[in-house]
């Protein structure tokens, strides 16, 4: 969304150069600019995770801003970036997933059974490859059913996606009984799990690509403009010809393809299911999203909102544990920022609405 | 006369017990103004619905050109060069006044990865908005920012950008001030002088007379009179509303 096009709309004429303004900065399109900038809710996120990394970098100088804790922190984070994205998209339509940590188990827990009949530690590159694919394709099957219900059966996504987040784990439980399956192909734990690719190890690569990608499709194509629409007015985007129904069961299939790439990451990361370790990612993830800037009534937010909104808690446990505070304040004080972000979202259309 | 542009006859259309259109007809000129007015449950909103394909009839026919044609969406309607500027105007508040006016008819940079070419629909929204004399203070500022006479011409100039034959303006002026319908009646003149018809819903009397060039009355779901409106008065009018006053040959009530 960036004027550029009206500032550079001055005279073709060409002959003769026009005198620039003296004071660039004090003209409309700066101007502009500015108002973008001040209004756009990623600078204010972006203040907010700036002021954290810098308060704990003077707090403890040498511990903090290193390039091995950044690189720990976006590892842990990965999985929960590429569910962000995912949820990014669904909350911009004005909906919400709380299945993503379920399905991100479900994922893992069916391509797991495929790799453990089918050479366990020792299966080759093409089985690897081929239970992902297994992964992916059941987080994006769960999403595009979870999808259905709320566009065609007017299921509240709400309902929706929690019946889906309890019902994915109990299936994850009946497909091992209860127990975590462990010894994952090698070729999988020792390449995306833990190896680097130019000193940045394959699961930042990943997510970020990821985010990246998606970020643009986003801002850029007519899928991302959609998205936005139908969260904004979705009567408005029915009667200029857009099918909703179609485009909503496509977020949440999207929704839950990301969290199947998370579950083969988490596979490869961990080396085994973790049943039990997921039940609040959703939290995490709607977390991210919404301090990203994110509005849950739809219609507003972005993809770098997301990712900052993400690394705002992260950086908060890690300079927490790093100043030796006990760590479980951060719960409290995400809590409280969480609300801080969405009572300042609600003044802002309040303030628009009254404009 | 000339051959209609769009013509409704006989269209019939009943919501459980209650019958909102009974048989009613009406016709578009080509280059005209014309107001579609009645009184409160009259049936103008579904005649509305069903011209601009929301809705589709019981019975009767719709003809475009003379053609008989079946309109089961408002994109069949648009297909066939018909608009519609709703009341409640139908924007995306959040996206900005270019993206809302090529919502559903985007221009692509990249059209295989459907990859919008935003610039191009940001320069061509501006000459849209130029041409209906509508000034923007930022056409790339969210639509929710602009005051309610301005998302009115926002949703206007997106009609007027893509309607080759008819707009209809379902109660255009009801949420705006003074000033401000003044403008949408001149909207409303210039989308004509530009050759598209328009059919005005409205329940604002002197506006009608202001702005028509003609006047087709609706009464308990059929059509009870025709008016030039130069030679139409207020009283006609209400009279044609309220049943006092009935011109049209066929049939009266049963």
């Amino acid at each position: 969304m960036t004027g550029g096009v009206q500032a550079g709309a001055a005279p073709a004429g060409g002959a003769t150069p026009q005198p620039r303004p003296r004071e660039p900065w004090r003209g409309p399109a700066a101007r502009r600019l500015a108002r973008r900038l001040i209004t756009a809710n990623e600078t204010w996120t972006l203040l907010a995770l700036a002021i954290l990394v810098i308060y704990f970098t003077v707090r403890a100088p040498r511990e903090f801003f290193t390039l091995s804790d950044f690189s720990l922190i976006a590892q842990n984070s990965a999985a929960l970036l590429v569910m962000a994205v995912g949820q990014t998209y669904v909350i911009l339509t004005a909906g919400i997933d709380l299945s993503v940590g379920s399905v991100l188990v479900l994922s893992g827990v069916v391509a797991a059974e495929y790799y453990t009949h089918n050479g366990g530690a020792a299966a080759g590159t093409g089985t690897v490859w081929l239970g992902a694919v297994i992964g992916l394709a059941v987080g994006f099957g769960w999403g595009a059913v979870q999808g259905f219900l709320v566009a065609k059966a007017k299921v509240p996504p709400l309902i929706a996606t929690l019946a889906g987040f309890g019902a994915a784990l109990g299936v994850s439980y009946l497909v091992t009984g209860g127990s975590d399956i462990s010894s994952m192909p090698k070729k999988l734990t020792s390449t995306i799990g833990l190896a680097s690719i130019a000193g940045v190890q394959w699961l930042i690569v990943i997510s970020f690509l990821v985010a990246i990608v998606f970020g643009l499709i986003l801002a850029y194509t007519r899928f991302g403009r959609y998205t936005y629409a139908i969260g904004s007015n979705p009567e408005a985007a029915r009667r200029v010809g857009i099918n909703v129904d179609r485009h909503l069961i496509k977020v949440y299939a999207l929704s839950g393809l990301m969290a199947g790439a998370a579950g083969i990451m988490s596979l490869a990361f961990f080396g085994n299911t973790t049943i039990a370790g997921h039940a609040t990612d959703n939290l995490t993830v709607i977390t991210a999203v919404v301090l990203g800037g994110a509005s849950l009534f739809g219609g507003r937010g972005t993809m770098l909102g997301t990712v900052i909104g993400l690394f705002i808690p992260a950086a908060l446990q890690t300079g927490l544990v790093i100043i030796h505070v006990n760590q479980y304040w951060q719960y409290v004080a995400i809590g409280a920022v969480l609300v801080a972000a969405v009572y300042l979202d609600q003044f802002r259309r309040r303030l628009r609405e009254r404009a | 006369m000339a051959e209609p542009l769009l013509e409704a006859r006989s269209v019939t259309k009943r919501y459980g017990h209650v019958q909102a259109l009974d048989g009613a007809s009406f016709a578009v000129l080509p280059g005209e103004v014309v107001a579609l007015i009645g009184d409160n449950g009259a049936g103008k909103s579904t005649l509305v619905k069903v011209l601009s394909g929301a809705i589709r009839p019981d019975g009767g026919e719709i003809l475009v050109e003379g053609e008989p044609v079946s309109l089961s969406s408002p994109v069949d309607a648009r297909r066939h060069g018909i608009e519609t500027v709703y009341q409640d105007l139908a924007l995306a508040p959040d996206l900005d006044a270019a993206a809302n006016l090529y919502l559903g008819r985007e221009i692509y940079l990249v059209p295989l990865l459907r990859v919008l070419n935003r610039s191009a629909m940001r320069r061509s929204a501006v000459s849209a908005f130029a041409e209906l004399g509508v000034e923007l203070p930022d056409v790339s500022a969210p639509v929710a920012t602009l005051s309610g006479g301005q998302r009115q011409s926002v949703a206007v100039a997106r009609a007027v950008a893509f309607a080759s034959k008819v707009i209809f303006m379902d109660e255009p002026t009801a949420a705006l001030g003074v000033v401000q319908r003044g403008r949408v009646l001149d909207n409303i003149r210039r989308v004509r002088d530009r050759g598209i018809s328009v059919v005005l819903i409205s329940h604002n009397m002197p506006e009608v007379l202001a702005v028509a060039d003609r006047v087709e009355v609706l009464r308990l779901g059929r059509r009870v009179a025709r008016f030039t409106a130069s030679e139409a008065s207020l009283e006609q009018l209400v009279g044609a509303m309220t049943g006092a006053l009935t011109t049209e040959g066929e049939g009266g009530v049963k």
